[in-house]
């Protein structure tokens, strides 16, 4: 039984006269790792960064299509995209903490949500995403140091957990462990294995070995459209397609 | 492999001798280098010349010479004088007689008029007869009494005049000389610390010794406050909307080549449209710091727009990212992250700007703050805006362009003073910066 969290449907982007991404449907499910695979430029983070419409900063981007998320259109008017990102986090490619204490980096969200009552709660909720980011126990007695101070691999755990604070039911990660070592890599994917219990995560990567590790679906893109989207394990083994195969197997891409 | 590679390859010469094409960029290297220094010579050079050339000039502005005589007036002597029909005759003479003493008691004697002390002086009659009148109770009680020296005899301690350049006058006679040495050598006539030229306001163009910055100091204030007040929210509100908020268009464009082009325009321009804006259609009053702020505050708007704008966009676009990524509002966005992390580039932008308004002479030129001779101090804040007023580089200005040679040294003095603002303004920056300075 699959319980579809996000439904894209003919999904069109434009960078002013360049056609991103192109007739891109696809349904991304509940309590699955969803990776996005392709070559640079093949519009993964594009159509990333669509699902909680990051590219409304930009203002040159178009997007064009239905993107549901739990039956709702989050290109609707009535929608704020404000209150869409909180909905679906998002963790970047760099760590990016913001230049306060550890404390404050978590507490941040909750705080402009109005999450938490009282000092209290919001004590709670800052330990529960730091346990739920696989970094309480590294940072419990320094709360208060700089978040910037943390080697890069706390750093985006302390960025996910960040991300995790507000209660997102889906969380996207664009290359969450390009700046990471191995031992953090393994680190982060740990973490992102045991957060698809609550979320629907979606994670573009260019490393095929973290998306068959990681990911129970895979999307292939290439030149801006969708190739192939399937369970990983067909993807890696048995692709449909002929592009996918040379992709995966290093002759293209 | 390595060494059928090595075989192969062309012999070159050996690692320790260099060869003529690196010695070439060695030598091109060093050369670089050395115009470099010669570079930074040059303008350090320049720079220690034109510091020694204002303190030379400018310090015996703060000094000035002052007879200092202490003598009892007792209650006989004050009677007989304000018995007299002219009164401060009477107490001119009293004092010259009781200077005659001194120099007797130095063991001294030269004689003088009392036309001669009155050029030394002006007229010290009429100011002792103030203050025993004000203080009667310090009749028969030792008083000293510091009168500042005329312009001349300044400017004799101060080696602008000489016996051989005096030129006989009513101002001044060369044979003067003998009496000022004479009472030099008693200790009657000494050099002190001016206080009124820091404290002080300008005086009339025949009288250097008693001119001060003080008043145009306050001038200068009430201005700055005008233009950090104005320029500095508006500065920001307009970066941060054109940085932040403004779509890309051919509009916004045109804003931003504009404020480019206005930081270039000419002060002076500046001046004549708050001439026309200011005070001939608002109605504002003439020489008032308040009109001086508005021209400044225009002035300085482009430079700080800039600088502003500069830091906004140096926050690393990975920092919007993120606040937006966990639901942060736009403008949440901007007031909680970016802005903080932009505060010490703004800061410093805004009181560079403040220090460039502070130095200006142009546009104050022509809403009538320079020639305008500042003689009181203002009475009140909202007087302090409205009343005219000199400001610093005004007041520099206008001793620079009177005649008496005792002004000059005035002018180069209020240089000094100015420089001492401006200083502090940039080392104030410089500790901000340094104090809210954050790395990520």
């Amino acid at each position: 039984m699959t319980d579809v969290k996000i439904k894209a449907k003919d999904v069109q982007v434009y960078y002013g006269d360049n056609h991103a991404i192109k007739d891109v449907s696809v349904e991304i499910e509940n309590n699955t790792v969803t990776a996005f695979i392709g070559p640079s430029g093949c519009g993964k983070s594009t159509f990333l960064r669509c699902l909680n419409r990051m590219n409304d900063t930009i203002d040159i981007c178009r997007v064009e299509g239905t993107i549901l998320i739990d039956g709702d259109d989050i290109y609707d008017k009535r929608v704020d995209p404000v209150q869409l990102r909180a909905k679906v986090g998002m963790v970047f490619q760099k760590p990016n903490p913001f230049p306060k204490s550890i404390y404050d980096n978590i507490a941040y969200g909750p705080r402009i949500h109005g999450m938490a009552r009282n000092k209290a709660e919001l004590d709670e909720i800052v330990e529960r995403a730091l346990r739920r980011g696989a970094i309480w126990d590294e940072v419990k007695d320094r709360l208060n140091a700089p978040g910037t101070g943390l080697s890069g691999g706390q750093q985006q755990r302390l960025c996910i957990a960040r991300a995790v604070a507000t209660e997102p039911e889906v969380l996207l990660m664009d290359e969450p462990c390009s700046a990471l070592d191995p031992i953090a890599t393994a680190q982060v994917e740990e973490l992102i294995d045991e957060l698809r219990q609550n979320y629907a995560v979606v994670i573009v990567t260019h490393s095929m070995q973290q998306a068959a590790r990681v990911s129970q679906k895979t999307a292939f893109f290439h030149l801006g459209n969708l190739v192939e989207y399937d369970d990983t394990s067909k993807i890696f083994t048995n692709p449909e397609d002929s592009r996918t195969e040379s992709y995966i197997t290093g002759r293209i891409g | 492999m390595t060494d059928a590679s090595m075989d192969s390859g062309p012999k070159k010469g050996s690692l320790t001798t260099v060869d003529a094409r690196t010695k070439k960029r060695n030598a091109a290297e060093k050369r670089f280098k050395a115009y470099g220094i010669v570079a930074i010579l040059i303008g350090m050079f320049f720079l220690v010349v034109l510091a020694a050339s204002i303190l030379r000039s400018g310090l015996p502005a703060f000094t000035q010479a002052e007879m200092k005589l202490e003598f009892v007036l007792s209650q006989e002597e004050f009677d007989a004088a304000e018995g007299q029909l002219l009164k401060t005759k009477a107490y001119e003479g009293i004092f010259i007689s009781k200077l005659q003493d001194a120099l007797t008691e130095n063991g001294m004697s030269v004689a003088f008029d009392a036309a001669a002390i009155e050029r030394l002086l002006g007229k010290p009659g009429s100011m002792i007869r103030e203050y025993f009148r004000a203080n009667p109770d310090k009749i028969g009680t030792s008083v000293t009494f510091s009168l500042p020296a005329s312009s001349r005899v300044d400017g004799y301690f101060k080696g602008r005049v000489s016996r051989e350049t005096v030129v006989d006058s009513r101002f001044f006679e060369a044979k003067d000389l003998d009496l000022v040495d004479a009472l030099a050598d008693a200790g009657i006539i000494v050099r002190n610390f001016n206080w009124n030229f820091i404290t002080g306001s300008d005086s009339g163009v025949d009288n250097p010794s008693g001119a001060g910055i003080g008043v145009s100091v306050i001038g200068s204030l009430f201005m700055m406050l005008v233009v950090l007040v104005l320029s500095l929210p508006i500065g920001v509100a307009a970066s941060i909307y054109l940085e932040e908020f403004a779509p890309q268009n051919w509009f916004t464009d045109l804003i931003e080549v504009n404020i480019s082009n206005l930081a270039a325009v000419p002060s002076i321009v500046f001046g004549i449209l708050g001439l026309a804006v200011f005070i001939q259609f608002m109605h504002l009053p003439q020489s008032a710091p308040l009109v001086g702020g508005l021209v400044l505050t225009l002035m300085t708007l482009p430079t700080i727009i800039i600088s502003t704008r500069a830091s906004l966009k140096a926050v690393p676009p990975s920092i919007r990212e993120a606040a937006l990524g966990v639901g942060a509002s736009k403008m949440q966005t901007v007031f909680h992250h970016v802005l903080p992390l932009a505060a010490p580039g703004i800061l410093t932008g805004t009181i560079i700007g403040l220090a460039q308004a502070l130095g200006e002479t142009a546009p104050l030129l022509l809403i009538g703050m320079v020639g305008f001779i500042a003689r009181a101090y203002p009475e009140g804040v909202v007087s302090g805006f409205i009343d005219p007023n000199s400001a610093m580089p005004a007041q520099i200005y206008t001793w620079a362009a009177r005649a008496d040679a005792g002004f000059y040294e005035k002018a180069w003095g209020g240089i000094i003073i100015l420089l001492v603002f401006l200083l502090t303004m940039n080392i104030i920056a410089i500790i901000l910066r340094r104090r809210f300075e954050r790395r990520w």
